[in-house]
């Protein structure tokens, strides 16, 4: 059933369990080092490997980054608080248990508003936050042979410890209603708006594609006016801010399927397929485990003193809302500008590409036009691209500096997303230098002017606006490495009409 | 002479050693020459590191040489209790799953000992994870009781006290979840002392329940506990739980042994029917030791202690169930049935089967239970609130008393095998010790003498408030002396059994 005709018999609940790994120097418990892509079980110790004897000492500063995350989103800090185990037997689990915390976390009832485009302009949504809560992740399975890449069939698997302990912050909305058919546009500007949060605090590098931000999206529906909430299913695994957007979407459409079907939904766990889109059945709720979650016997409870909390709270950074208000009147950008560099993500993208000294509308242009294409057509987010800003200022400044053609502009963006090395080392690589001097030049020109004896009358006759061919065919000669004003003066020059 | 070394203890051998009468080389060698000798009749050590005694008695002897100031248990002898990690020397927590497990790290009991000079001589045996009370839970070896070889040396530490009582060595480490160091203190006749919760660091300890467990000394003389426990205390930042704050000092108490206007409380909970008539009675006798020595004694009562074997029996495999999930054959010690076809699931359950002993299971499968959604209330969390109502009670005794005894257990060391099948009855053996343990104040047991049923050792418990450790010392200390060293001179004659 599409979601239109869906929404007008059901009415959507969704809930949203955001992880964030926080960006500390060292792991939750231990002093292991959280570098991304080191080789496989290098940052690892007694500790966050489990053995026996090791015992666990908590990360301050993750414990901060959690309060503030917790204070940006306007949430309450709990006076004390505890890690708690959560039991269960899983390989990429050093003790078998995890630490995490249960029925007291750090941080509860907060909200998080967003602003979403409705039939009726631009609207708010208040999203509720149950709780932001603090643990340990747990290490990397890589399950090599057998069909599905998932632990059962595989022919073995590979375990790499060094994202065993690195610090895990999780933060779960509470049950947001009344979307309707905005639900799948709210949950996706819900994450958005908590990445550019998390990003402003400067807490983790929210980098969706190394899986530093990851989402489970809860998702029921209920017949319109009904009071009893339906059966919701958790979709894990929803790895990117379109995936969310779909995921809502999908799951929206499959469940209104199921009951028009007479049938009921299954509560389960479901696994997310970023490829196609779609999700399929994963865990019953008649196989899900029993954590047996009770206090961490080896840590002692953290106590929030209110000088501590205020300390963090008057430290925290502009809130994303108004951090876009400033700096639309800073970059003048026109609102339906703003909003278009926002939809896109490209906020701090934009900004740092202007602190790199780029100017704000060089910046737009560049990210909300080449770059934003490219995104869309492989599917990606902007920030997914992985490409540094101070690159962008820099292809901009060479350019503007007349030593990169626009054309040229294009094959050094080409490298950029090869990732083949910074602007001036990729123009060196694939030899993209500007031509302009007259000897390499006019030879070109001459043989231009040689082979189109009609567009040579037509521009001797004053009709300058026929000159396109002419450069047309010089800059095809060239392969676009030539200098368009300056062959246009040749030219000219060449004809002996004033330019 | 050499044949002599072993009979003295930790405090004279350092002197000896101090007063280069003896080489700390030698001392190594007569304790490793009595333990080849009789070891094969107690089997009270799992493995033996000569090599690396031997190197660190030679490093003492250096020191000695270069007229270095000597720490105060420079070159004496240790027997370790196999919990702790020593790095690169076999831990297996005498359990299966550890076999020929060797830790890449040192417990920070250990780098202290080694810090304070100590010769660690080996591990000794102990209950699998320190679950039991007499080490006949061990998958290596059943410990004989030096002074009755049928009978048990206690437990869960009964390696370290077996291997003390029978002079090889003349200090050892136990661990006390639940009266695992007073209890085979206490039928060994031996000193045991199990220090305020969190004043000895737990990293490297193996752990069985993280809130009780706590690493202290076994040792023939109040002193020499003193001096090790010492050695052992202090804050570390590898230990959560640890406390930041020095104890008094513990030997200054050893030796200032005047409790004269001291006010004692003897427990009434702990005690009467049936309790072992030769236990109470050399009980009563110490009692009348300690008023002659112008103590004031009252009794006390802890209405809430009745419930502390049922609490424990909930808090501690609770515990356990989640400590001891780690051991599923994926990253170290025993993997069972890996053999290219089973699952990861098969393999884990397999491996547990077949790597644990029936004790640590049924605690496993009790701790399970008691934490299962439905039941936690009931259980666990039930456990924790009587819990704080023990505490609650010693708190308030405290307000009244300054330490409180009671006999250290319910009976002497009983005959090896007699209660395997009864997990009860051994469980009853913790009976006296587990109020403290459970508030995590210290408690200390001193030797008071045989019972005269079975000629066996008894032990008496003294309770202090947290930190005040050295009020169980003095008393400890008091005890000792008036009894003139009792227990020492009645050593049985292992080396006729040999």
């Amino acid at each position: 059933m599409k979601l239109t005709q869906a929404i007008e018999q059901f009415e959507p609940v969704i809930g949203l369990e955001t992880h964030v790994e926080l960006s500390t120097k060292s792991k939750m418990f231990c002093g292991c080092a959280t570098e991304f892509g080191a080789e496989p079980n290098t940052q690892v110790c007694p500790t966050c490997l489990g053995l026996p004897g090791s015992l666990p000492v908590p990360n301050q500063t993750a414990i901060e980054s959690t309060m503030r995350i917790g204070l940006a989103l306007n949430c309450e800090i709990t006076e004390l608080s505890r890690f708690a185990r959560k039991n269960y037997f899983y390989p990429d689990m050093p003790k078998d248990f995890q630490t995490s915390q249960y029925d007291e976390p750090f941080c509860v009832n907060g909200y998080l508003d967003v602003m979403i485009p409705t039939d009726e302009g631009e609207k708010s949504f208040r999203v509720e936050i149950e709780r932001v809560h603090l643990e340990e992740d747990t290490g990397k399975l890589t399950h090599a042979g057998g069909a599905s890449g998932r632990i059962h069939g595989a022919d073995y698997s590979l375990v790499d410890y060094n994202r065993a302990g690195i610090p895990l912050v999780e933060i779960v909305t509470k049950p947001v209603t009344g979307t309707g058919k905005y639900a799948p546009q709210v949950a996706r500007a819900y994450v958005t708006e908590l990445r550019d949060l998390l990003r402003n605090l400067g807490v983790s590098d929210v980098r969706m594609e190394e899986g530093s931000l990851r989402c489970d999206v809860n998702l029921s529906l209920h017949p319109k006016g009904s009071a009893e909430w339906g059966k919701r299913t958790e979709t894990k695994n929803v790895n990117s801010l379109r995936s969310v957007e779909k995921a809502v979407f999908s799951e929206i459409e499959r469940q209104a399927d199921v009951l028009a079907g007479g049938e009921e939904v299954t509560q389960e766990t479901r696994h997310f397929h970023e490829d196609s889109g779609t999700s399929s059945s994963g865990r019953s709720k008649e196989q899900a485990e029993d954590y047996r979650y009770f206090p961490e016997p080896d840590l002692v409870p953290v106590i929030a003193d209110e000088t501590w909390v205020s300390k963090l709270k008057t430290d925290l950074p502009e809130a994303p809302s108004v951090q876009r208000k400033r700096l639309a009147k800073e970059w003048n950008f026109s609102d339906e500008e703003m909003r278009d560099v926002v939809s896109l993500g490209a906020i701090d993208l934009i900004a740092q590409t202007v602190s790199a000294g780029a100017s704000p509308q060089a910046a737009r242009k560049w990210w909300l036009g080449e770059l934003a294409r490219r995104a869309t057509e492989i599917n990606k987010e902007l920030s997914d691209l992985s490409i540094d800003p101070k690159h962008i200022s820099e292809l901009d400044n060479l350019v503007t500096s007349g030593k990169l053609t626009d054309k040229l502009a294009r094959q050094v963006l080409e490298g950029l997303l090869n990732k083949e090395g910074t602007p001036s080392e990729i123009v060196e690589k694939r030899n993209l230098v500007v031509m302009s001097d007259d000897s390499s030049l006019l030879p070109i020109i001459q043989s231009a002017i040689k082979a189109n004896p009609d567009v040579v009358a037509k521009v001797k006759e004053g009709k300058l606006q026929a000159l396109g061919p002419l450069l047309g065919a010089v800059m095809k000669e060239t392969k676009g490495k030539a200098d368009a004003a300056k062959v246009r003066s040749l030219v000219l020059k060449e004809l002996g009409v004033e330019g | 002479m050499s044949e002599d070394l072993v009979f003295l203890t930790g405090s004279e051998i350092a002197q000896k050693i101090k007063n280069k009468e003896v080489s700390a080389i030698e001392v190594a060698k007569a304790h490793f020459d009595r333990i080849e000798k009789l070891d094969s009749k107690i089997k009270s050590f799992l493995y033996l590191d000569k090599e690396a005694a031997l190197t660190q008695a030679k490093k003492v002897d250096e020191k000695v040489a270069k007229g270095e100031t000597l720490k105060p248990l420079a070159g004496v002898p240790l027997a370790l209790k196999d919990v702790l990690t020593q790095k690169g020397v076999p831990t297996t927590a005498g359990s299966k799953i550890l076999e020929n497990w060797r830790p890449p790290y040192d417990s920070t009991v250990v780098k202290k000992l080694i810090e304070n000079d100590v010769v660690i001589l080996g591990k000794t045996n102990m209950d699998e994870f320190a679950m039991g009370s007499s080490t006949e839970n061990s998958a290596y070896q059943t410990t004989k009781n030096p002074w009755d070889l049928t009978r048990i040396p206690g437990g869960s530490s009964g390696g370290s006290s077996a291997a003390v009582a029978s002079f090889f060595a003349p200090l050892s480490i136990g661990t006390d979840t639940g009266g695992s160091i007073r209890q085979p203190a206490a039928v060994c006749a031996l000193v045991g002392a199990k220090p305020t919760y969190g004043t000895v660091s737990r990293y490297g300890l193996i752990a069985f329940a993280s809130s009780l467990d706590q690493a202290g000394p076994i040792t023939r003389t109040v002193l020499d506990a003193a001096l090790l426990n010492e050695a052992m205390a202090g804050f570390d930042v590898n230990d959560s739980t640890s406390i930041n704050q020095q104890l008094e000092s513990l030997v200054q108490a050893a030796k200032n042994k005047n409790i004269k206007d001291m006010k004692i409380g003897i427990i009434k909970e702990l005690g009467g029917e049936g309790w072992q008539p030769g236990v109470l009675k050399q009980f009563e006798q110490a009692v009348e030791v300690l008023k002659s020595l112008g103590a004031e004694l009252v009794e006390v009562s802890l209405p809430h202690s009745v419930y502390a074997l049922a609490v424990y029996y909930l808090i501690a495999p609770s515990e356990a169930s989640s400590n001891l999930a780690r051991f599923d054959g994926m990253r170290y010690g025993l993997r069972v049935g890996d053999d290219g076809e089973k699952d990861v699931e098969a393999v884990m359950k397999l491996t547990r089967a077949q790597g644990f002993g029936p004790e640590v299971k049924r605690r496993i499968i009790l701790g399970t239970y008691a934490l299962s959604t439905g039941y936690y209330d009931a259980y666990y969390g039930q456990a924790q609130k009587v819990r704080g109502l023990i505490a609650e009670d010693l708190r308030l005794a405290f307000e009244k008393v300054d330490v409180l005894i009671s006999p250290t257990s319910p009976t002497t060391a009983w005959k090896i095998g007699e209660r395997v099948d009864n997990p009860l009855a051994m469980y009853l053996a913790d009976l006296a010790t587990l109020p403290a343990s459970l508030a995590g104040v210290p408690a200390i047991s001193v030797p008071i003498g045989l019972a005269s049923e079975d000629r066996m050792p008894v032990g008496l418990q003294v309770i202090a408030p947290a930190m005040q450790d050295h009020k169980n010392y003095q008393v400890a200390a008091a005890l000792e002396a008036a009894q003139n060293g009792l227990l020492i001179n009645q050593v049985p004659d292992l080396v006729s059994l040999s």
